[in-house]
């Protein structure tokens, strides 16, 4: 992962073949992945469905290098997740990834322009952290802690903070999943920004089926593989959703 | 059945065991300590009265110079006596093949018929004497087992200027000698200091005391007044030149004893509690943080319809596991280690028997201060936790509020990155916690700068008395104040170089209703072999014009310059003075007042005598120095200041002092057991957030930074508290351990304190390396998914 910025060859963000999952061993072995294959070309917008259990959360975190496949071989762009070491993975995450989680994990003791400064200072090409916070339109926010916003308000730091070091992939598991519906759409309405002004590869876990409208691809996971792959023709408009 | 919440408890207990144990040692510590301490005193206290009751020890001790037998009757009539016994006593120089020096001995009367009355010995080894064998002696134990004698061996003595050889035929243990120490000295030394028992005919001729006697023993009726008896006694004495009866309490053996034991109950009341509350302090903290990062739980609990009472009944379960657990450790080591101590003890004293019995009370007080100080923790949060509705407890908490911590200014923001700024937020969002913890290390580290500076105010003690003080290599006392022409015989004796005379009057000082039995001690007027040093070691010079007082003797006579002291002289014509005292020095060892040599002669009406005299001698010439000494007939007592040393230093490492390094070690424990709580506690509450920084692409290692950074700036931060907290924690616990024989001057002791730094920093080091593994093993995704 010596080269930070992407090789223009690689038409894929991410590539897997026959990747499978075990957790434990013997009788107590559960098995979350059966053999994923799938391709995520750059820039789409993708959208992961399933019901809880489907695999659909293990398969992002080992996309993400969060955690790591028991058998077959993940790669982003042309370099294999899968081969890394930890030291890999971590260099990984730091340059090419911004993740975006469900209960936002800010740090409390930071303020909202210094959580997104807690990665601008790591990451090689940042924009500016009053920027990032900008585009989630927080700017007025910027010296509140966590503790003075509100749960969308904080979602949108965590985009920020995600998006602030150009990641070349941005994971969001469930981020819409502790909101209201219009706090769900506005927080929507910023991922799409982000895949299309950064150009991002975006990859957002949902049950709420409906914001399936607004991707270019639709992954739908069961029993821990993918059951199938919708390219959308047409998108909605994260405002058009119903919720 | 056993409940769900029992089998969580189980879970629990064992999910945080490293945690639990922790916190559970350090309360064993505590306890340990408590037990083991208290049962030690006990234990000796109870032997010491047992074995005196059982050997018949004497109530009061009466030293006449010479009084014939038919005195006793007139003794036994005074009113609260309850048994007399006259018995001869005096001084003898053992000569023991292949060793120069003579050794010094007390030979004491057995009575022709029977037991002793008073004063019985304990027959450790062959067989009493027959009273109409004239060379027949019992010896005491200790110094036979030293010098490898037994029953059958020979030993020859002198006695008042005629030596005989004598056989043993019995070894035995003494109460009146469980610490047998040589008239003049202040350690006991089992090789160089012998007691003799022979029979009373033998001991008479010996000494001319055919059909008289030079100690009468008393034993005290019923509900008999000490000092009405002692009165009386030395009343009826006089005639005979009593030289003054005196109770048990200054009996030197047992005041010995007492001393030891006395000092060891002053660190058993004062140290222990120090540890525990420390113990108790760290608990409180781990409870009250644990039950907080519960908070999640409680209100599932809560939700299901389990009580507040059930709820909290269930949480006070696991803190009176860990709190039990600890103090049964406790208790259970301190019954071990005080069993051990007492075998120390038992070898130290010569006790024939000794019974390791702790106080109840010990147990109980370990327990409840144990089980007290953690619910004390546990109810405070828990209030805090049942004021909630479940709902509110079951939501993730809001992000704790950091609005009111510091905010930085823009060139401080300059200097600190975000990892940076965390961490000094963390700190000053909650200066209540910081300050804890800071509390927390400083007591720890400042336990561990006590005992260290304690320790080496023993060696600083040791050193100002045997080379700053004392400056001679030998003493010699002479039989009986001679003339001092005898030392030019001294100065005579090849290898000798140097020869200072002092006179040592046995006397009563008094002050008003405050008395001390002791010495004045005549000395040149500028002495250079035994000096009186100021606290800055700098020589006072003794003077002629009134007596120079030791602190503590100021002290326990209430006195100061300018007052004039009450000199009850008990020695020749026995005259009573009053002197003024004209100055207070330091004193370590002992309690001794200084006058000149002639101005006390003159005050005694005696001019030109001397009671022995220190030397300087030419160490390659030693031991010729010796025999000529020990053929001298003037020559009582010759005490050699290395082996005086040596007998000192044992008595510290061995005795009471010995105490000082199981102090230091628990006190390290306990330290380390603090700063590694506190590392363990943060990771605990950190681990979110420390997951995250780990997925948005930190490494171990700057994780790590946020997550130790705060343990050190704390651990910096309580640094100089530990110092200060060590300096007056020092105060405290050198008077503890300071007894009228000898005081622990409290010296600065740089080393302490650098040693103790280096230890918490240490501790810290270890116990952020423990801590940082487990940053390595972070499960990055489990600690996103869920909260706490």
């Amino acid at each position: 992962m010596s080269e930070p910025a992407p090789k223009p060859f690689a038409p894929f963000a991410f590539r897997s073949e026959d990747v499978t999952k075990v957790y434990g061993s013997g009788a107590a072995a559960v098995h979350a992945l059966r053999g994923v294959d799938l391709e995520v070309p750059r820039g789409e917008l993708v959208v992961v469905l399933g019901p809880s259990g489907s695999g659909k959360s293990t398969m992002l975190n080992i996309m993400g290098g969060l955690d790591r496949a028991t058998s077959g071989r993940v790669w982003f762009m042309d370099d294999e997740l899968t081969a890394m070491d930890d030291a890999a993975l971590t260099q990984f995450r730091r340059r090419h990834v911004g993740f975006v989680f469900q209960f936002y994990n800010l740090m409390p003791s930071l303020t909202a322009r210094e959580n997104v400064e807690l990665v601008t200072e790591i990451a090689d090409n940042p924009m500016d952290a009053n920027e990032a916070l900008a585009l989630v339109g927080l700017e007025e926010r910027a010296n509140h802690f966590p503790a003075q916003l509100s749960g969308g308000e904080q979602q949108r730091v965590a985009i920020a903070r995600a998006v602030a070091k150009q990641p070349e992939v941005l994971f969001c598991d469930e981020p819409t999943g502790a909101l209201d519906s219009k706090t769900g759409r506005a927080v929507l309405r910023v991922l799409k920004d982000v895949n299309e002004r950064l150009g991002a590869t975006v990859l957002i876990i949902t049950h709420a089926a409906a914001t399936a409208a607004m991707a270019d691809r639709v992954l739908s996971f069961a029993d821990g593989k993918i059951r199938d792959v919708i390219v959308n023709k047409t998108k909605l408009d994260p405002g058009e959703i119903q919720w | 059945m056993v409940s769900p919440l029992d089998r969580k408890l189980g879970r629990d207990l064992w999910r945080m065991k490293g945690q639990s144990l922790a916190i559970a040692v350090v309360i064993a510590l505590g306890v340990l300590m408590l037990v083991m301490m208290d049962g030690l005193v006990n234990s000796l206290d109870q032997t010491r009265a047992a074995y005196y009751e059982r050997y018949r020890l004497a109530d009061v001790f009466a030293p006449v110079k010479r009084a014939p037998d038919h005195v006793l009757r007139d003794l036994a009539a005074i009113e609260g006596v309850g048994a007399v016994e006259g018995r001869i006593a005096g001084g003898a120089l053992i000569d023991l093949e292949g060793e120069p020096a003579p050794i010094r001995a007390f030979a004491v009367s057995l009575p022709d018929f029977g037991t002793p009355r008073i004063n019985d010995v304990y027959l450790t080894d062959g067989r009493r004497i027959n009273p109409s064998r004239k060379d027949e002696i019992l010896l005491l134990d200790g110094f036979a087992r030293a010098r490898g004698l037994a029953p059958g061996d020979h030993l020859s003595a002198t006695m008042n200027g005629a030596r005989r050889t004598f056989d043993i035929v019995g070894l035995v243990q003494s109460p009146e000698y469980l610490y047998a120490v040589a008239p003049g000295e202040l350690a006991p030394n089992d090789a160089n200091f012998a007691v003799l028992w022979m029979s009373r005919d033998a001991l008479g001729a010996a000494f001319d005391l055919d059909g008289a006697f030079n100690e009468a023993l008393i034993a005290l009726g019923r509900n008999a007044n000490l000092d009405a008896v002692i009165d009386a006694v030395d009343r009826v004495l006089d005639p005979y030149g009593g030289v003054g009866a005196y109770g048990l309490d200054d009996q030197i053996s047992n005041r010995f004893v007492s001393e030891e034991i006395s000092s060891l109950r002053v660190s058993a009341r004062s140290v222990p509690p120090i540890f525990l509350a420390v113990a108790a302090f760290l608990l409180y903290i781990v409870i009250s943080r644990m039950i907080h990062a519960e908070r999640e739980q409680i209100g599932l609990l809560k939700a299901f319809g389990y009580s507040s009472l059930e709820v909290g009944v269930h949480y006070f379960k696991f803190v009176l596991a860990v709190a039990v657990g600890g103090a049964l450790l406790g208790c259970m080591f301190g019954v071990l280690s005080g069993r051990g101590m007492v075998e120390l003890y038992l070898d130290y004293f010569k006790f024939p028997f000794l019974v390791f019995n702790v106080d109840p009370a010990a147990f109980i007080i370990g327990f409840s201060a144990s089980v007290l100080s953690a619910s004390f923790g546990g109810v405070v949060v828990l209030r805090q936790v049942f004021a909630l509705t479940p709902a509110v407890a079951m939501r993730p908490s809001a992000p704790a509020d950091y609005t009111r911590s510091v905010s930085f200014s823009e060139q401080l923001k300059k200097v600190l990155d975000q990892p940076s700024r965390m961490v000094v937020r963390r700190i000053a969002r909650q200066p209540g916690r910081a300050v804890a913890a800071i509390v927390g290390i400083g007591s720890g580290m400042a336990l561990s700068v006590a005992m260290l500076t304690v320790l080496a105010s023993f060696d600083k003690m040791m050193d100002v008395n045997f080379s700053v003080l004392d400056r001679s290599d030998v003493t010699v006392s002479f039989v009986e104040p001679l003339s001092d022409k005898t030392l030019f015989d001294l100065q005579n004796v090849a290898g000798v170089i140097e020869v200072e005379p002092f006179r040592s009057v046995p006397a009563i000082l008094r002050n008003g209703r405050y008395s001390h039995r002791g010495a004045l001690s005549g000395l040149i007027s500028e002495p250079r072999l035994n000096r009186a040093v100021a606290a800055d070691n700098s020589a006072i010079f003794v003077r002629g014009d009134g007596i120079i007082l030791a602190e503590p003797l100021a002290a326990k006579l209430n006195i100061a310059p300018g007052d004039r002291l009450t000199v009850d002289v008990r020695e020749g014509r026995r005259p009573t003075l009053e002197l003024p005292v004209v100055g207070v020095t330091q004193s370590l060892l002992g309690a001794p007042a200084y006058f000149e040599l002639g101005a006390l002669n003159q005050a005694l009406k005696e001019p030109g005598r001397v009671s022995g005299a220190y030397l300087r001698i030419d160490s390659a010439k030693a031991d010729d120095i010796y025999v000529a000494l020990k053929d001298m007939p003037a020559v009582a007592g010759v005490s050699i200041k290395s082996k005086a040393r040596g007998a000192f230093q044992q008595m510290m490492d061995e005795g009471a002092g010995g105490m000082r390094y199981i102090m230091a070690a628990i006190a390290a424990i306990i330290t380390f057991g603090i700063v590694y709580n506190s590392a363990r506690i943060a990771f605990a509450e950190r681990e979110r957030d420390l997951a995250s920084l780990r997925v948005i692409g930190f490494t171990k290692g700057e994780a790590s930074f946020v997550l130790l950074g705060e343990l050190g700036i704390i651990t910096l931060l309580a640094l100089p508290f530990g110092i200060a907290l060590g300096h007056y924690l020092s105060l405290a616990v050198s008077a503890g351990f300071s007894t009228d024989l000898y005081q622990i001057p409290v010296s600065f002791a740089p080393a302490s304190y650098g040693v103790a730094v280096v230890a918490v920093l240490t501790a810290a080091g270890v116990s952020g390396w423990l801590v940082n593994r487990d940053v390595g093993k972070l499960d990055l995704v489990a600690s996103l998914k869920t909260r706490e």
